[in-house]
């Protein structure tokens, strides 16, 4: 039987069109519902780049951006001393991240703010301050935040460097470097391919979490949008101003650590893997040339 | 030559890994410019005992001295003192060591592979080293190839390339563990060429091998270790073709000679 010139039927997927179907009219109804909600859209676009709600922005940028560097700057040295040889560091490596990671972010934060109850001045020895003047919110934050997020990444670290094959350690002591050297220079640059990854999500976690300083008065982001909306009570309005914020720079993090993670995954593949960039171009002439190929 | 002092003495070496003895006193000489072969059923003690040589290991009893010098530990008033880290790193500079699973450090260029422990441990300045990197890459024939990254050679040139990466840092001793074990059959040669060629040159070697070819055709000297002692040792004319040990004489059976 000569079936040369049979023309081919693809298969019709039509349990697709149905499902397809039914979720764009389940949005339809969602967004129905949104317009015709007593929502007052104008007042969502006066208050977006409301000067009041961008500060709030920013003091939420600046307090995850500095706790994460706390929280990578911890989880590298606990990480060190949990996977060190003497044994005292190890268990007390194991202690911190037992209490930091065992207990509500919102606690911690709370026990920083009230630090002064216990401990009504501070005493360094050339310098003495009273408590509440130094545990602002900004500081009771900061550190709730950061050292509650070196705990998990302490384990991240961790989990990087064991990642490391150990003849890579072999090969740089022949080389006559010393252990600090070679998790500098050998370990670490490889263990970050592994750590990049959970780090992304940690940092966005992180920057959501931040809205819990709102409870010890830190005017970041969603704390602002409330003080805004107790008094001129648009609650919905500002909530909804607060997510699209969050939603942005969640988005812009995305893309950052896809950047990041092409910058460490250097020599992890045989070809050597191709720019956000170079893709786009190599797609784009892929459908310009079967565009061509049809004509 | 015969005056000198040897290039690697070792004297009644013992290391165990808990109640396991894996060397049971091991007593081995190196003259310099010499080259050693050590061979032996795995698990016999062979990497073991290379890796004590640039302290890898630490051992349990004995001494090891390469150039004379005392690894691992300094002698003073009749007492020997286990030494700082920063003093082991000296030592090691001099040792060079190649490895069977090659052991390149998989985010670096070839390049930056052969200049990292001239700059970083030796402090030598960039140019420099990167003159003397790409001498070496051409003496192991892959000059080509600098701007690599390491996964994207064959088996053959990452071990290459660990060569000029050992002898970057101009090495007196030079210690080969199984370099060729990992590698497929027919990238064998072009390593073992490169060995050939190094110990034309003069450099002392240690080398650990199953290469019966290249120990009968390279080493001065060759030792035959099993269970953690040396059984037999001489040079390889009189190992390879009158062995007098039996356990010498049913390994070299059993590799086929």
């Amino acid at each position: 039987m000569n079936t040369e010139n049979y023309e081919i039927v693809p298969l019709r997927h039509y349990g697709r069109w149905v499902s397809g179907a039914v979720v764009i009219f389940l949005l339809v109804l969602i967004v129905r519902a949104f317009v015709q909600g007593q929502i007052d859209w104008p007042v969502i676009g006066e208050f977006f780049m409301a000067p009041v709600l961008i500060k709030g922005l920013g003091n939420t940028i600046i307090i995850t951006l500095l706790a994460m560097i706390m929280g990578i700057a911890l989880g590298v040295i606990f990480a060190v001393m949990r996977l060190s040889d003497n044994p005292v560091t190890r268990w007390f490596a194991g202690f911190y991240i037992w209490i930091f990671r065992g207990t509500p972010i919102y606690l911690q934060l709370l026990i920083w703010f009230n630090l002064a109850l216990v401990f009504p001045t501070v005493n360094l020895g050339f310098w003495e301050g009273r408590m509440v003047d130094i545990m602002t919110p900004f500081f009771a934050a900061l550190l709730g935040l950061g050292i509650n997020e070196g705990a998990y990444m302490t384990e991240i670290v961790r989990g990087g460097i064991l990642s490391v094959d150990q003849g890579q350690l072999d090969a740089a002591s022949s080389l006559g470097m010393t252990r600090l050297q070679a998790m500098k220079r050998i370990v670490l640059p490889q263990a970050m391919r592994v750590i990049i990854p959970p780090m992304g999500n940690e940092f966005i976690g992180l920057l959501k979490t931040s809205s819990m300083a709102s409870a010890i008065a830190y005017t970041e982001l969603l704390h602002r949008a409330q003080m805004i909306y107790f008094v001129n009570a648009k609650v919905m309005e500002l909530l909804i101003v607060a997510t699209g914020w969050y939603l942005i720079v969640v988005t812009i993090l995305s893309s950052l650590q896809t950047v990041i993670e092409n910058r460490f995954a250097k020599g992890q593949t045989r070809n050597s893997a191709p720019s956000l960039l170079r893709n786009v171009v190599r797609i784009m002439s892929a459908r310009r040339g079967m565009a061509g190929g049809a004509r | 030559m015969n005056n000198r002092p040897p290039m690697l003495q070792a004297q009644n070496v013992h290391k165990s890994y808990g109640r396991n003895e894996i060397l049971k006193g091991i007593d081995l000489e190196v003259a310099t410019g010499e080259v050693m072969c050590l061979i032996g059923p795995s698990g016999s003690g062979k990497s073991t005992f290379l890796r004590c040589i640039n302290h890898l290991e630490r051992i349990d009893q004995g001494r090891i001295y390469v150039d004379t010098k005392l690894i691992g530990g300094r002698i003073h008033k009749g007492r020997i003192y286990e030494q700082r880290e920063a003093e082991i790193c000296r030592q090691r500079m001099d040792i060079g060591m190649v490895f069977q699973h090659f052991n390149l450090f998989p985010h670096m260029t070839v390049l930056q592979n052969l200049i990292e422990g001239p700059v970083r441990v030796k402090k030598e300045n960039r140019e420099s080293a990167v003159e003397r990197a790409r001498k070496l890459l051409d003496r192991v024939g892959l000059k080509h190839l600098e701007a690599s990254y390491p996964k994207q050679l064959s088996g053959g040139q990452q071990q290459r390339v660990a060569i000029a990466r050992s002898l970057a840092m101009a090495p007196k001793l030079m210690l080969f563990d199984e370099p060729t074990s990992a590698l497929d059959p027919e990238l064998v040669g072009e390593v073992l060429a490169v060995m050939k060629d190094l110990a034309e040159s003069g450099m002392t070697m240690v080398v650990v091998t199953h290469e019966i070819g290249f120990a009968r055709g390279v080493a001065d000297q060759v030792v035959f270790m099993d269970e953690g002692v040396v059984v037999e040792a001489g040079a390889p004319t009189k190992i390879f073709a009158n062995p007098e040990n039996d356990r010498t004489k049913g390994f070299l059976v059993n590799v086929g000679k």
